[in-house]
């Protein structure tokens, strides 16, 4: 028997979510809220906050947190590591900041090695802009700004984030998974905690990738989102293990 | 206070912020900065200290950010189109009350212009580091031992009002040595109880955050900012003023080209002319006052700049008609000569008494 826990994990704050119904975000805040909760860091830990729909983070976690320009959180999670290393660094980043305009931020605190856990929420679409291409738009998906489907020929083709960075030195741990049933909400929580234990021994960047529904932007009801989520970003974004150094090092 | 020692603009400029108790130094190579780097990334590693070299200036800025809303002393420095890649940041850093250091070694642009020294930043400093309602302090050097002092008093003033502070400097006085005395090393750690650095469960969450999502309450934040403003305004105006008292015409000039028209002055004055030099030492805020009461005696004013007339606007600002203001300036790396500035006198004074 699995004890069912109730209440509010302490790392999150009272603050009512803004977010839409049906989102993932709330989800995710909770597993990383209960990772803290569990690991006993919050005192220690500093989050950083992006731009976009997630960057009111900063009022859910009660931890110290940062909100960064958008696309720059690994560089902002850089500089408070360094300049706090035994603080515990993570950043929430959706894909349009961390895969399109915070690439390079991220692909370099990646090869770096940054102490930094990177909490990923792939959703193939801007949300807090109202739902134009992403980098990780799915081929024919429609957007705002894709409105005959994303067309690979001239709009370009989808980025995989873990896969890519999965050939960094300096990644430690590059998970991908969702948040779609109990099964992989629980898998979730566990790559998450296990993120934030490889930067407490210092194993290098970690990446949860989560890919998400943004039930809003896509123009479905929330269990509708989630069986898409299911059909069409699963098949191009596999759930798994895309790098984990285990008990070495980086 | 130290012994004295032969340094580099440039290397004093890193040495005088590991003693003013910076520790963290984030950058990306350009000319004609870039011993600053190349010196950091020696030293730092012998007092304890972190030198990361950035993937861009994008990213170093951002690293700053961090380091800063985290507590510590963090600088960076660049050149003219680092600053361009930085200004976002920096824009951030204003609106989120993040102290920290940038120092701008001035070159030629626009574009990527050239490597000589310039002064066409002026706006870019005091006028638009990027978007949005804000000021930098803002301080010129005119020699290596004013740039050693300046870097301790601009962390300093930079903690003091919670606001990033800037050096700007050119590729003159960054490339050139001068004997100087650097000061007694500071405190590494400062008192910030705002800082992100881990709420330790005894305080609620710090936050440091530029969004206001409310136009009122972004409205009021941003009074609130500018009151702090005032008070600079008030209270941190710095200049030199050179044989002003009885002067008629007076030069206003700062950092290489006050060092340009200081010689200009003095021939003038073995000529016979009564001209003197009034030299801005805060860019931001601009020593209104100083610039104000030499406006009630002098005959006319000479701005002199490496740009093609930017810190003139000021002065006319200031002067507001009284007198007449002219301008005279080199730019694209040019430096102007004693010479070319002294005519530029004696035209104005209509000849040589």
């Amino acid at each position: 028997m699995t004890e069912i826990k109730g209440g509010r994990p302490h790392a999150l704050t009272d603050a009512p979510f803004h977010y839409c119904p049906g989102c993932t975000h709330g989800i995710v805040h909770r597993l990383v809220a209960e990772a803290i909760d569990e690991l006993g860091v919050e005192g220690r830990t500093v989050g950083v906050a992006s731009v976009g729909c997630s960057v009111f983070t900063y009022n859910y976690f009660n931890c110290d947190m940062v909100q960064a320009p958008h696309g720059r959180a690994p560089a902002v999670a850089t500089g408070i590591k360094r300049a706090r290393p035994e603080a515990v660094v993570f950043t929430y980043q959706g894909d349009g900041d961390l895969a399109a305009i915070g690439t390079a931020e991220t692909v370099h605190a990646a090869t770096r090695g940054e102490n930094i856990v990177a909490i990923f929420i792939d959703t193939a679409i801007y949300g807090m802009t109202g739902g134009q291409m992403a980098p990780t738009t799915l081929p024919g998906q429609v957007t705002q700004t894709t409105p005959y489907g994303r067309d690979v020929k001239t709009a370009g083709n989808p980025i995989r984030v873990c896969e890519m960075l999965s050939t960094l030195d300096g990644v430690a741990l590059a998970q991908r998974v969702t948040v779609d049933c109990v099964k992989n909400v629980k898998a979730a929580k566990k790559a998450i905690k296990k993120a934030f234990q490889y930067q407490m021994e210092g194993k290098g960047y970690c990446i949860v990738e989560v890919v998400s529904t943004c039930p809003t932007n896509w123009g479905m009801a929330p269990t509708d989102a989630l069986q898409w989520l299911r059909d069409n970003m699963l098949p191009y974004y596999p759930l798994g293990v895309y790098k984990d150094v285990g008990e070495g090092s980086q | 206070m130290g012994e004295k020692v032969l340094m580099k603009g440039n290397e004093a400029i890193a040495e005088a912020a590991i003693a003013a108790g910076c520790r963290h130094f984030f950058g990306y190579p350009i000319t004609p900065q870039t011993e600053v780097a190349a010196y950091m990334s020696k030293r730092m590693p012998k007092v304890g200290g972190v030198y990361l070299q950035g993937e861009s200036e994008v990213a170093s800025i951002n690293m700053v950010l961090g380091a800063g809303a985290a507590g510590v002393r963090a600088m960076t420095s660049t050149s003219s189109p680092g600053i361009s890649l930085m200004s976002e940041g920096i824009s951030y850093m204003a609106g989120s009350d993040v102290p920290a250091l940038i120092v701008n070694v001035q070159r030629g642009g626009p574009g990527l212009g050239g490597i000589q020294p310039s002064q066409a930043d002026y706006f870019q400093a005091t006028r638009s580091t990027g978007h949005g309602d804000f000021h930098l302090l803002v301080f010129a050097p005119s020699t290596v031992q004013e740039t050693v002092d300046m870097i301790s008093d601009a962390f300093d003033l930079a903690d003091k009002y919670r606001m990033p502070a800037m050096i700007l400097s050119d590729g003159m006085l960054g490339q050139m040595m001068e004997p100087v005395v650097l000061p007694d090393p500071k405190p590494v750690e400062q008192d910030k109880p705002w800082a992100a650095k881990g709420h330790n469960n005894e305080r609620p969450h710090n936050v440091i955050n530029s969004l206001y999502i409310q136009p009122q309450e972004l409205e009021d934040l941003v009074r609130k900012r500018f009151e702090k403003y005032r008070t600079i305004m008030q209270n941190e105006q710095r200049a030199e003023e050179y044989l002003t008292e009885d002067a008629d015409i007076i030069v206003v000039a700062y950092g290489a080209s006050s060092r340009v028209s200081r010689s200009a002055v003095d021939k003038a004055r073995a000529e016979g002319i009564k001209a003197g030099m009034i030299r801005p030492i805060s860019l931001w805020p601009f020593p209104v006052k100083a610039v104000s009461k030499a406006a009630d005696t002098a005959k006319a004013f000479l701005t002199v700049e490496m740009s093609m007339g930017q810190m003139v606007d000021d002065v006319r600002l200031v002067v507001a008609g009284r007198k007449p203001v002219e301008f005279y300036g080199r730019t694209g790396g040019m430096i102007p000569t004693p010479k070319e500035v002294y005519e530029q006198i004696v035209r104005i004074n209509g000849g040589v008494c």
